[in-house]
């Protein structure tokens, strides 16, 4: 069914019977040419490119429970594409390209608002690291601007700009970043990739990956065995556990991100804005809620939820930047569980074992690259080798020494 | 909160804490092969579970320390000195 402004009149006039369910919840075949683990945005993004870009389409994508709650519904959907390392921006430039056309190729509303990305700086040296990050964006044809301190006070007033300890000098402004409808994402590419004929079973978890003679065979499930001549890994938060199935150890770490929902105002921060002296960003959301979120908790977890210290240091970093903040009462606040890679970059790659590839190591950077990621994923599946967006984003990048250390904090997950 | 039960200091909140990774890697001989440093730098289990990791009480007596932790429960099971030799109890 294709959605459309005449079909929701059709709709409304007719009572609204004539919907039908967005995708079908398969059950597992025996057999399929390629498996992807992961029913989030990526995976699902991964078996829609495959299917569409490559013509495979007999693919399962296998979720442990519904598709879209683990990251894809946890974060604070900011898409961008501002990164120092041309190996970094050229890749999440792509999928920011791939966000601008995504609502009319998959006919589905996800959302995409392109109110801009505003980095603010607060002294001399941030506003060199600034200009730079800023320039080699624009060399590679990226869209980067400098904004002094009068045209941020114009856009966002609620600012403490003359703060006396952290006043703002200015930002690094990004027009086409912005934000999209998080969970729209994942039901998006499922609805496209299952009218392309992709099996989307839920509530399937693997349990084992079968591996003979150093390539893959098929999985173990919870709903019996499948086999697979591919299997792509799309399990931000627990690869290392997916890939140690099939004998793969990888440089990641697993601890919690938190995120935070206000109650709802009145249109108050219309950018998506970060403060540049405490680890902080904010947006608004279409329902009135400020979207906001800090720093890892900081120590190995695989739980889903947050603690307090990070709570309160998080409000705190908000506060100072937004003064205004401190009369909102907090709505909701969750954790989810992040990939942290030993050098903050991404891993979109093929492994050591044949036939086992793997989208991983997302930090807390992993929305905006849903439609990139699963571009570059089904590339890699489909040619058993790397598209060049995604060759630098490689595993074997820290046996080589070619890290793609964007902050340069060194091998510290939990410091990326 | 976790909390942690100093050796030193006593029961502290882990405000006063940094952490400083997994402790169960070990760095290998000068001599040893390119290969064994990457595993040192790079190669981590990332248990679901015990874990054994360094926290250094910067807000207190800034010794490092040695503790066993659930990366799911967050239960803290076993607090030791650098020298101590902690045993991580099976999942």
């Amino acid at each position: 069914m294709r959605y459309s402004g005449f079909r929701l009149l059709a709709e409304a006039l007719t009572g609204n019977r004539g919907w039908k369910p967005a995708w079908r919840d398969a059950s597992p075949k025996p057999e399929y040419d390629v498996i992807i683990i992961g029913g989030g945005g990526h995976g699902l993004a991964s078996a829609y490119y495959l299917a569409s870009v490559h013509g495979i389409t007999n693919v399962a994508v296998l979720e442990k429970g519904p598709i879209g709650l683990g990251n894809t519904g946890r974060n604070t959907t900011i898409v961008r594409s501002n990164y120092l390392l041309p190996q970094n921006h050229n890749f999440f430039e792509w999928s920011l390209k791939l966000w601008e056309g995504l609502e009319q190729e998959i006919n589905f509303n996800a959302m995409v608002s392109q109110r801009g990305v505003l980095n603010l700086f607060h002294n001399d040296g941030a506003r060199n690291a600034s200009a730079r990050r800023g320039n080699a964006m624009r060399l590679d044809g990226i869209d980067a601007e400098l904004v002094d301190r009068e045209q941020v006070r114009a856009m966002c007033p609620l600012i403490d700009i003359d703060n006396g300890r952290f006043p703002v000098l200015g930002g690094l402004l990004q027009r086409r970043g912005g934000t999209a409808r998080h969970d729209a994402v994942a039901w998006g590419f499922a609805r496209a990739a299952d009218a392309r004929g992709v099996d989307i079973i839920q509530h399937c978890e693997v349990t084992g990956i079968d591996v003979v003679d150093g390539r893959v065979q098929g999985v173990q499930t919870t709903r019996g065995p499948i086999r697979a001549k591919k299997i792509g890994l799309a399990v931000a938060g627990n690869t290392s556990r997916l890939a140690q199935m099939a004998g793969v150890d990888v440089p990641i770490e697993s601890h919690v991100l938190q995120a935070f929902v206000s109650e709802a105002v009145k249109p108050l921060v219309d950018q998506v804005i970060t403060f540049g002296a405490g680890h902080f960003y904010v947006s608004q959301s279409d329902k009135g809620g400020l979207v906001f979120g800090g720093g890892l908790d900081g120590w190995n977890t695989y739980a889903q939820r947050g603690n307090l210290p990070v709570v309160d240091h998080v409000w705190a970093a908000g506060i100072a930047l937004m003064p205004a903040l401190s009369r909102l009462r907090g709505l909701r606040q969750w954790g989810g569980v992040m990939d942290m890679s030993f050098d903050g970059s991404p891993i979109i790659s093929t492994t050591p074992v044949g036939g086992l590839y793997m989208t991983a190591g997302w930090c807390y950077g992993g929305f905006k690259a849903t439609p990139g990621s699963g571009w570059c994923h089904a590339w890699t599946i489909a040619n058993d080798a790397p598209h060049a967006l995604n060759a630098p984003h490689r595993l074997d990048r820290f046996r080589t020494g070619h890290l793609l250390d964007e902050r340069g904090n060194g091998p510290y997950p939990w410091m990326q | 909160m976790i909390r942690i039960d100093c050796p030193f200091c006593g029961l502290r909140d882990e405000a006063e804490f940094n952490y400083r990774g997994d402790a169960s890697v070990t760095r290998p001989g000068l001599d040893a092969a390119p290969e064994a440093f990457h595993d040192f730098v790079y190669r981590r289990a990332n248990p679901r579970g015990w874990h054994l990791e360094w926290w250094h009480h910067a807000g207190g007596c800034r010794q490092f320390l040695k503790v066993v932790r659930h990366t799911m429960t967050h239960e803290v099971h076993a607090v030791g000195t650098a020298r101590d030799v902690l045993v991580v109890p099976p999942e």
